[in-house]
């Protein structure tokens, strides 16, 4: 056990009364880059969502561990403090509140659950001037408000320095590669790439083969009808590539 | 007995001593308001554009009035500083309703510069006090003639022509109540032909759990080219009520704009009536509202645009907590002559708790078709997205909660023209949010 980093088992979750995941299994040890694809609606947003502890989810059974501790009891800000990293398919616009507070109050609320001092101004903006050169973020975007008027790769690039800055155990990607061309695509999956060590793990959730291309993962996920229907290696998502989704439906859809 | 009469009985059982302490010029109008207020009653809870609030109530407890002019005990002016940090002003001072200059406010009065006592200026400016006092707000209601029928003294502020002052004009309100008292505040500005001034206002309770009552009527004339800023910040206290009116008179290519934020209240009516003079005026009135406990914060306003080309802007915007409530009625008025007036109104609001309450409605009066107006009014919470996204980024709730509700007021703040009081603002802001009471720190006397 003291090799896994996120151990999910038999995890469901839904929306109101309507259940979405219906036992998901999942684990994910230091190193690994997991890929998590899907036909839309499959579940693929719920599973990150419930993971970093969105509240319009409602867990209904199963449990999720990062590093033996439970998720699934933790806060959102506390799983973040625990070292789990989630970048929005659709971050958020927050007018009025600068890059740099946002910034601020989220590294020092980790040092203070940490039971570290805050970062003081001047190594506070050492530390923003490095992490924003993985993602090649521009310094103007750091004074504007939280992804207001941002470009949809200015947004996205801003995940992914946000994911620098936080130094999590586990990143999950939700669609990340959602609204990109081929150059935002490059630069966020060489971001990715370049904060990969042997500790942390990545989840990169995904419609397309694409962003494997730039970020390789040595596991591939099927996600049907909130299940894990299908496991393999790089070689699963060129499949889907080639033959869609539907020889996956009906495989599941004939067994149901 | 309604709560008005007990003012009118005060006044006629005293009458002679209210006029001994006063300049003929305030007194000369006395008569007049009596006669209107003897077929007046104050509004009520439920009366047209009263939805949270009752006139009525808040004159009703037996309020001590210095009809006598006692001087007070201890003169606080000496020590007085304002607590925003770089600011240097012209600073008075009204204790209760009585005015004092800071002791280095005659020293620093830059040339073309009055700002004196009411019953001073009837001395020095005459015909000034002659031909304006009275005149905006005379007739508008029952507050309004009872402040005329009672004012014994007032702030003055005169710009001359062409003067602009670059430090702000302050003026702090106080009350230092050992009982129940009522004060009748009034200021008249005039500012003339191309002059440009600002002026900040704080009003401040010791706390004391003794009721007071102000019962304030500004009257501004701002003359053609004329540019005023008014900014006032009631920072009070529980059992702290508050009727204050704003009349303010645009001449021609004239700009008035109003900051009024109230941090912390008992009970707040602020009524806001501007009209336009002469073509091509501007006028900007933004406000926010913290609400807590079971305090109450109702705004009015009523823009009248007479004459053409003029633009007009009001926003808006209260966070309720608690039982709090508040209200915002807007008013546009536009003219037929007005032609190409633009005029916008925002009133946006979050209630951060279920028993908060907040009543809004605006109201557009257009009598032209080519202007161009505007108008909106949201209620709801916070957004829930970007809470989660906060959170989700290890910022805990309640700080995520607190700066998405300062954020929800920055663009309100940041209408602030003075460096050091917007800086002060955020940070005041931030702190009344927190829970605690938002004092500026060396203003609590």
């Amino acid at each position: 056990m003291e090799d896994i980093l996120l151990n999910v088992r038999g995890l469901r979750a839904g929306i109101d009364d309507k259940e979405i995941l219906r036992g998901i299994d999942l684990t994910v040890r230091p190193g690994e880059v997991h890929a998590i694809m899907g036909p839309n609606g499959s579940g693929k947003s719920t599973l990150s969502g419930v993971l970093a502890g969105d509240p319009r989810f409602t867990v209904t059974g199963g449990e999720a561990t990062l590093s033996g501790v439970n998720l699934l009891d933790l806060s959102p800000e506390d799983r973040s403090h625990e070292g789990l990293f989630l970048s929005f398919q659709y971050p958020v616009e927050i007018p009025g509140v600068s890059m740099v507070n946002f910034m601020r109050a989220a590294v020092n609320a980790k040092r203070k659950y940490l039971h570290q001092d805050p970062l003081s101004a001047s190594e506070f903006l050492k530390m923003m001037r490095q992490k924003r050169a993985i993602v090649e973020l521009d310094n103007k975007l750091a004074s504007r408000s939280v992804n207001e008027g941002f470009s949809g790769g200015e947004k996205k690039r801003n995940e992914i320095f946000q994911m620098a800055v936080l130094e999590p155990k586990l990143a999950i990607l939700d669609e990340t590669d959602s609204g990109l061309d081929i150059d935002a695509l490059r630069i966020v999956a060489g971001g990715v790439n370049k904060l990969k060590t042997e500790r942390n793990a990545t989840i990169v959730i995904t419609h397309y083969q694409r962003l494997l291309d730039y970020i390789r993962p040595d596991f591939v996920h099927i996600l049907y009808k909130g299940r894990i229907v299908h496991s393999g290696g790089p070689e699963l998502a060129l499949e889907l590539e080639e033959r869609g989704y539907d020889w996956i439906k009906d495989t599941v859809d004939s067994k149901d | 007995m309604d709560s008005l009469t007990q003012y009118i009985r005060l006044y006629d059982e005293h009458a002679a001593t209210i006029c001994a302490h006063a300049p003929e010029a305030l007194n000369r109008l006395r008569p007049h308001a009596l006669a209107r207020l003897a077929a007046a009653r104050f509004p009520r809870k439920g009366d047209k554009s009263y939805p949270a609030i009752s006139i009525d109530e808040m004159f009703a407890p037996d309020f001590g009035v210095n009809i006598n002019r006692m001087a007070m005990p201890v003169d606080m002016t000496a020590t007085m500083h304002c607590g925003v940090p770089n600011i240097s002003t012209l600073l008075g001072v009204v204790v209760g309703d009585t005015f004092r200059p800071s002791a280095s406010l005659e020293r620093n009065m830059p040339e073309g510069v009055t700002f004196c006592s009411l019953a001073r200026a009837a001395e020095t400016h005459p015909e000034i006090i002659e031909k304006y006092y009275g005149r905006l707000a005379s007739g508008r209601n029952a507050a309004a003639d009872l402040n005329t029928l009672l004012a014994q003294d007032g702030v003055f502020i005169h710009i001359a022509a062409g003067t602009a002052v670059d430090r702000p004009l302050q003026l702090i309100n106080i009350f230092n109540p050992t009982a129940p008292v009522m004060a009748t505040r009034r200021v008249l500005v005039v500012m003339e032909q191309g002059a440009d001034a600002r002026a900040l206002v704080c009003d401040h309770t010791q706390e004391r759990n003794v009721p007071c009552l102000s019962n304030q009527v500004i009257e501004i004339f701002v003359g053609e080219n004329a540019r005023f800023d008014w900014y006032d910040l009631e920072e009070s206290s529980d059992d702290t009520a508050r009727v204050s009116q704003l009349f303010v008179d645009q001449q021609a290519h004239s700009r008035f704009s109003l900051n009024g934020t109230t941090l912390m209240a008992g009970r707040t009516r602020n009524n806001y009536f501007i009209d336009h003079s002469g073509p091509s005026c501007s006028t900007r009135l933004t406000g926010m509202a913290i609400g807590m406990a079971d305090q109450v914060v109702d705004n009015f306003t009523c823009v009248g645009h007479h004459f053409p080309e003029s633009t007009s802007e009001q926003i808006f915007k209260y966070i309720l907590d608690d039982q709090s409530q508040g209200s915002f009625y807007g008013t546009v008025i536009v003219d037929e002559a007005a032609r190409f007036t633009d005029a916008r109104q925002t009133n946006r609001n979050i209630l951060a708790s279920a028993d908060a309450r907040m009543y809004t409605r605006p109201r557009l009066e257009i009598n032209c078709d080519e202007v161009k107006c505007s108008h909106g009014a949201t209620v709801g919470q916070l957004d829930a997205n970007a809470l989660f996204y906060m959170r989700s980024r290890g910022i805990p709730e309640a700080e995520a909660k607190m700066m998405l509700m300062q954020a929800f007021m920055s663009d309100v703040i940041d209408t602030v023209e003075i460096d050091a009081l917007r800086t002060r603002l955020h940070q005041l802001v931030e702190r009344r949010l927190s829970g605690e009471a938002a004092r500026c720190a060396d203003c609590k006397i």
